[in-house]
């Protein structure tokens, strides 16, 4: 049976640099997850990753735009952290061997991004995410000696002790259908989003809320549900994310009567305001009938040199080409506001530390919270790398002080049985994969850029519905190895988990701030909503809703324009 | 809307059953990809079809398969295409990657092949010295250089098709040997000598790839692994002057000189001087070695000693000159990189002084 100081669930960007931290601080050390590491979604970050790093700027200046684009919702302290540490966190990468571009002194290289007052953002490509991912779990690979890697490993469930405590977690290994318990004295989870619950969305197939339906399933706290992102530019065919780094080289956005329509939302920033007004902006244009047909918005790159877009995003070249059949290079290719990012997550404080004792949380399925109401673009990267890293020491050295928790026996029977169940389940009811479906339809319609009263409670009543159809729901898969079809049933518990958080927090936030906006309250309300809503069980069945503080520490709200 | 057949490779590890064809119809549109295709059957017929995938757009690697014999990224490869592609022109036939062993269905065993080959080219950093305080003042050509093998997704289709890995399978691979260049060719690195000599002493290293160009036609990101394996080759042999005891370096060397002279290969020539000639000492076990080959030949009379001892040169040898002068007479290499130059297919016009870029100027 596994023990160790610090398990870490996930292996994206958060979860290897959580790794990396608590090995170098003399921990033992246990990453799973449900995909080989390389696999996971931080790949698809393409753009870049802030920091102040050149002299010329500020971590004032980066935190400040971060604040505003929070629309003011984000924590304070949290926020002055992850800007204050972030030029190291580059630095680091940079030596264990990321390769930036560079400028043309052969120092690293910088690119614009939305909302922010200055070219911070550090690339490789439009292939960021991915190298980073991969220089990292390059180091996973050296230090292979003190970090054990449990790859395709499933996590059905977190464990509990006598105390409340978290103590490690059961998980199935994919490939044999084999389950084990994982004693550790610290989780980490570090699990992603939960975009799957939303169709289309630019998400992978694995952002299903897992880590974030776990937590909430023992009792932790979720902050800003609510608060669900839009990216302003995915791919009009099938809702692949083009990245912001298009526009940050450039790039501009056209209605249908070809006007340039950012003028009238953002006249000083334009293209690269904030993704909630430029995807407002965008669903506005098409709302109102100025949109292409099916309801899409031109992005033309063409005024970018081809030498420059061959070099920093041949990847959207790519899409372009495979997906669209379209030559950016040469003409515009149409696309509209998609689901992209959850800014909200288990709620944690600034070394990633949930309510429960021994329950970290980093990354995406976190809540700290470094995003507010929005999230800059290049600021998720950089939230992984820095509150991983933070929750990977704290954990270590939390881990000296305490002694190996004991787990209580017969879990593994218990949870092999939940298994089976789901397994033996009759074909009667409906099929896994048509709940999905139109859980997803259902949340990008009802809980999208634009929402009100009516549309929620539409939303709310549905996933009650699917709730109780997900309970007689039917897999055809019998067998043990590689059996996907059951996983699936059980990530379609953690998205409705997810979806009904969501929901519960949006009917909750009567105003429009960030990403939320309420044509029924189209108005921030400071003096009532300046602070976070949050879900929970509290040790029962049903969600409870709560609020929390602010933390402001030198930003007063002020009117947020571009 | 069309309909497509995929038949899908099946194969359970626990029903005793061997691996069976199965076909399954799909509706969709001939753009949606072979991954939305094996997707849409598994939501709405079977959902027990084993593929690994995540993020749909050919970013994770997941999932390569083979589509009618090649491999490529299912989501990566549209249904119109497959259908066009294959014998009868609807039936798409979908299996699992080649050179590795299958788990369940499409899915493979990657860590017992892939990522054991990724880990025997030590695939972390080795700078030399003291971290800098800022960072590594690095040209930006050379960061852009190596991104093309950043670009690599582990996804496997190269080592799945690679035809030197199916004779030889300790053959380092495709994308092993592409992930080494991501370091050889990283000024950062202080180990440029160590790698190379390790690979090129290696008789399963980068002498052995046969330069049959399966991974360049199976990768899906342009990556091109065997150009960087030919890339570590002129580094080691040119650069480095690291004369391997497989004699690859000197094989090429000779085969450079040998249609410098001829114009055409002048094939019984090629094994002796690839060995230091004739009558080198190196030479005679090789020579010796190789008579159960060339007895035969003699005796059938696929070769004749005229012919293997005269071998005529082509005519106009001032245009082979020409070849040699001009390729020779560069101040760098010419190295083909996809971040610079764009498409394969597609010739962009570079600017003024780009293609005398070499990798470590």
């Amino acid at each position: 049976m596994p023990a160790h100081d610090v398990l870490i669930i996930g292996a994206g960007l958060a979860g290897q640099r959580a790794a990396l931290a608590a090995a170098e601080e003399g921990a033992t050390v246990a990453i799973m997850s449900k995909v080989h590491p390389v696999r996971s979604h931080s790949n698809a970050a393409a753009g870049g990753i802030n920091a102040a790093l050149n002299p010329e700027d500020s971590w004032e200046s980066h935190a400040f735009d971060t604040v505003k684009g929070s629309d003011y919702l984000g924590d304070q302290d949290a926020i002055e952290i992850m800007c204050r540490e972030a030029p190291e966190e580059i630095l680091w990468l940079e030596h264990r061997g990321v390769t930036f571009h560079r400028n043309a002194q052969g120092r690293l290289g910088t690119r614009a991004f939305g909302g922010a007052s200055a070219a911070r953002t550090y690339y490789v490509a439009d292939i960021t995410g991915q190298a980073l991912l991969h220089v990292l779990y390059e180091q996973l690979m050296k230090f292979h000696e003190q970090i054990d890697r449990y790859e395709e490993w499933f996590t059905t469930r977190l464990l509990v002790g006598e105390d409340g405590s978290c103590i490690g977690a059961i998980a199935r290994d994919i490939r044999s259908g084999q389950m084990e318990v994982f004693t550790a004295k610290n989780v980490i989870l570090a699990t992603g989003g939960a975009g799957q619950a939303w169709q289309p969305t630019t998400n992978a197939l694995i952002c299903t809320g897992d880590g974030i339906a776990q937590a909430y399933d023992i009792g932790a706290p979720l902050m800003d549900m609510e608060m669900v992102q839009y990216h302003p530019t995915t791919l009009a065919e099938n809702g692949f994310l083009i990245t912001e780094g298009a526009r940050g080289e450039g790039a501009h956005l056209y209605n249908a009567l070809g006007e340039r329509f950012m003028e009238k939302y953002a006249p000083n920033k334009m293209e690269l305001a904030s993704r909630d007004v430029v995807s407002r902006a965008e669903q506005t244009e098409i709302n109102e009938g100025r949109g292409f047909p099916g309801g899409t918005i031109a992005l033309d790159i063409t005024m970018v040199p081809k030498k420059r877009i061959l070099e920093a995003l041949r990847e959207i070249v790519n899409i372009g080409r495979d997906f669209a059949g379209v030559d950016i290079t040469k003409e515009p290719i149409m696309i509209r506001p998609g689901q992209h990012y959850i800014m909200g997550g288990v709620k944690t404080d600034i070394d990633g530390q949930t309510p429960i004792t021994g329950l970290y949380a980093a990354g995406e399925c976190a809540c700290i919270s470094v995003h507010g109401g929005n999230r800059l673009g290049a600021n998720s990267l950089l939230d992984t790398l820095i509150f991983g890293r933070r929750s990977g020491e704290h954990a270590a050295k939390r881990a000296a002080g305490i002694a190996m928790p004991v787990v209580a026996s017969g879990q593994i029977s218990e949870e092999q049985s939940f298994i089976d169940n789901i397994i033996a389940r009759e074909r009667s009811g409906r099929r896994v994969s048509e709940i999905k479906n139109e859980l997803g339809e259902m949340m990008n319609k009802d809980v999208a850029v634009y929402r009100d009263a009516a549309g929620l409670a539409n939303a709310h009543e549905v996933i009650g519905r699917l709730k109780e159809e997900a309970k007689t729901s039917y897999i055809d898969d019998r067998g043990t190895v590689f059996n996907q079809d059951v996983l699936g049933a059980i990530e379609l518990d953690y998205m409705l988990t997810c979806a009904e958080a969501t929901v519960l927090s949006a009917i909750e936030r009567k105003e429009s701030r960030g990403a939320q906006f309420r044509t029924d309250f189209p108005a921030r309300d400071d003096a009532q909503w300046l602070k976070h809503i949050t879900v929970s069980r509290n040790g029962g069945q049903e969600p409870e809703v709560d609020y929390a503080p602010v933390t402001m520490t030198q930003w007063e709200p002020e009117e947020r324009t571009y | 809307m069309p309909e497509y057949t995929l038949k899908i490779r099946r194969y359970s590890p626990e029903t005793g059953d061997a691996a069976y064809w199965e076909e399954f119809k799909v509706d969709l549109e001939g753009h949606r990809s072979v991954l939305e295709g094996i997707l849409s059957a598994r939501a709405t017929t079977d959902g027990s079809i084993g593929i690994r995938c995540s993020c749909r757009a050919a970013i994770c690697g997941s999932c390569a398969v083979r589509i009618n014999g090649k491999a490529d990224l299912a989501c990566h490869h549209h249904l119109d295409h497959a259908a066009a592609e294959s014998p009868d022109g609807n039936t798409i036939t979908v299996e699992p990657m080649g050179n590795m062993p299958i788990i369940k269905d499409l899915i493979v065993d990657m860590d017992a092949v892939h990522w054991k080959k990724i880990q025997r080219v030590t695939p972390w950093l080795l700078p030399e010295g003291p971290e800098p305080e800022r960072e590594y003042i690095v040209p930006h050509e050379n960061m852009v250089d190596v991104t093309q093998t950043m670009a690599c997704i582990q996804c496997g289709a190269c080592v799945s098709d690679c035809l030197s890995m199916e004779v030889d399978p300790l053959f380092i691979g495709p994308a092993a040997l592409a992930k080494a260049y991501r370091f050889v060719g990283d000024p950062r690195d202080g180990q440029q000598y160590e790698r190379l000599k390790d690979l090129a002493e290696d008789p399963h290293g980068i002498y052995d790839c046969t330069h049959c160009f399966m991974c360049i036609e199976a990768c899906p990101k342009g990556v091109a692994p065997m150009s960087q394996i030919m890339r570590l080759r002129r580094v080691a042999g040119s650069d480095q002057k690291i004369n391997d005891r497989n004699n690859g370096y000197r094989h090429e060397k000779a085969f450079v000189k040998n249609i410098e002279k001829y114009g055409t290969l002048h094939e019984a020539n090629l094994l002796p001087d690839s060995y230091g000639g004739k009558f080198h000492p190196r030479a005679i076990p090789v020579l010796a070695g190789s008579l159960p080959a060339i007895v035969p030949a003699l005796l059938r009379g696929k070769v004749t000693p005229a012919k293997a001892l005269h071998h005529h040169k082509l005519p106009d040898q001032k245009q082979i000159r020409a070849i040699y002068d001009t390729v020779e007479g560069r101040d760098s290499r010419n190295e083909l990189n996809l971040y610079i130059e764009g498409y394969e297919d597609e010739p962009v016009l570079k600017a003024a002084g780009e293609e005398e870029r070499g990798p470590h100027s």
